[in-house]
């Protein structure tokens, strides 16, 4: 029940804004090319409905492997930080420093060298989603109870053990959060990738849409990246909730 | 009485310390402390905060090496070794907040190698015997403080170590419940008898729980005092070996 009440909130202002939105554009009558009504980015969702199925299909294929790579690389990244104070003063820095490249500019080197199909994008969106999970999971890793690992050593706990049944578990709420602030970028960095040279995809449907002066259609295009984004974001949070159950029965 | 939670190692000749030093930021934390423990005693540690008596545990179980002196705990003299004798139990319960309490208890029984099954249906006897029945499949949020603090007694004793080290085991717990379980936690050691050193600021806890009771102060032991009297809170001859102990406390 509470939840339901939670989104009626944030619902009731968004409903508003769209309001404003459609009285602002017809009252003072802006064409559709420089501002769209919200009736009119409806329209483009129904007319355009088959070519944006298929950018979203193509999009979302990108944006889930991309998103899976990175988690994997970022938990791969945060164990060796942890475990190795060596690798931890080389990789940290390294880490900081990547992200402070534009992935706008990465996109179209990657695409040079990686060529025009998925895998430069799956790169773009790893790139632009690894970071918030590799610092929160060293940040969970590191946050671990140091009597708990004192009690496990006393009680036949190895590295390995220790390791599996208390670091990981006990970081794996700081892993959830830095994933689900990881899923929202997921659709940009997909985006990123195809702009940089494509021939689908949500991104590539919004650059063709331009020079056409469609703007109505990059709007529905863009409502479309958007309820991809908030999707992902939705299912790792429903993970989180499969997971890390004892971190709910608490609150 | 047969033992429901066979130590593995049974070279039984308790514990002892020579003359164990360590410093700790520049402070001799311990400054020489001997100690003989049979394999049977009971031996409580007292003192106020500060005095060593963590410290104390920490080397003992293998958590840290002296300054000087030597230690022997159920024939081991190395740190490593020393760890594989002794089971901490720390102040708080340190429970698992994502295993069930069964399987908070098992925790010793899966990092030696046994199948979480395995483990769970090894750990379920002596879960029942310490009144725990019916709580298997909880987790540490939903249990009691007391309930708490018998699963990670559970888990200290399921390790199968000879040496058992409390360290404030009672600490958390309302005067009531605390009460309940040092009655508990006697009947229970008699039980299932083992090396104990109990590390507590709470004299009264010390002499209700142990044969023996050291008073440790500026790292030295400032009173050895052996447990004749009757535990009761009342008797004189009680009454007389708090105030002794009181008194070494300073």
């Amino acid at each position: 029940m509470k939840r339901v009440h939670a989104w009626w909130p944030p619902l009731a202002l968004l409903a508003a804004a769209v309001g404003v939105w459609a009285i602002v554009v017809h009252a003072a009558h802006v064409p559709d090319y420089l501002f769209p009504s919200p009736s009119s980015v409806a329209r483009a969702l129904g007319n355009d409905g088959s070519l944006l199925r298929h950018a979203t299909l193509v999009t979302v294929r990108e944006m889930l492997l991309g998103y899976l790579v990175a988690v994997a690389a970022a938990l791969l990244l945060a164990i060796l930080i942890h475990e190795s104070s060596a690798l931890r003063r080389a990789l940290l820095p390294l880490l900081v420093l990547s992200q402070t490249v534009p992935t706008v500019l990465l996109a179209p080197i990657l695409a040079v060298l990686l060529g025009y199909g998925i895998e430069p994008k799956l790169v773009v969106v790893a790139v632009v989603c690894f970071f918030p999970i590799v610092v929160n999971a060293v940040d969970g890793f590191r946050s671990t109870d140091p009597e708990l690992v004192r009690m496990m050593r006393t009680l036949h706990g190895s590295r390995f053990a220790i390791f599996r049944r208390v670091e990981l578990p006990g970081a794996l709420p700081a892993i959830f959060s830095g994933a689900r602030v990881a899923a929202t970028y997921a659709a940009v960095g997909a985006v990123f990738g195809e702009w940089a040279g494509s021939s689908s995809g949500l991104g590539f449907v919004i650059l063709q849409a331009q020079p056409a002066l469609d703007t109505a259609r990059i709007f529905a295009a863009v409502l479309v990246l958007s309820a991809l984004a908030l999707a992902l974001y939705a299912v790792v949070a429903a993970t989180e909730r499969l997971l890390v159950p004892w971190s709910a029965e608490r609150a | 009485m047969q033992l429901l939670v066979e130590p593995k190692v049974t070279v039984a000749d308790g514990m002892s310390a020579e003359g164990v030093v360590r410093v700790l930021g520049g402070r001799r934390v311990l400054d020489g402390v001997d100690l003989r423990v049979p394999a049977d005693g009971r031996v409580g540690i007292v003192g106020r905060s500060g005095a060593g008596k963590s410290t104390l545990l920490s080397l003992v179980a293998g958590l840290d090496e002296p300054d000087a002196g030597h230690l022997s705990v159920a024939g081991a003299t190395a740190a490593e070794e020393r760890l594989t004798r002794c089971a901490l139990m720390p102040q708080r319960d340190c429970l698992l907040p994502w295993r069930t309490a069964l399987a908070n208890a098992a925790l010793a029984l899966e990092n030696a190698g046994l199948s979480r099954r395995e483990a769970r249906d090894q750990a379920r006897p002596l879960f029942a015997r310490l009144g725990l029945a019916g709580s298997e499949e909880l987790r540490p949020a939903k249990l009691s403080g007391g309930m708490r603090q018998r699963v990670a007694f559970a888990r200290t004793l399921l390790a199968g170590k000879p040496v058992l080290l409390l360290d404030e085991p009672f600490g958390a717990l309302d005067a009531i419940t605390r009460a309940e379980l040092q009655e508990w936690l006697a009947a229970t050691l008699d039980e299932e008898p083992r090396t104990v050193l109990l590390v507590t600021h709470d004299v009264e806890e010390a002499l209700l729980l142990c044969d023996r009771v050291l008073v440790l102060r500026d790292g030295r032991i400032a009173a050895d005092l052996d447990v004749d009297a009757p535990r009761v809170v009342t008797d004189p001859g009680f009454v007389a070996l708090r105030e002794r102990a009181l008194e070494a406390i300073g």
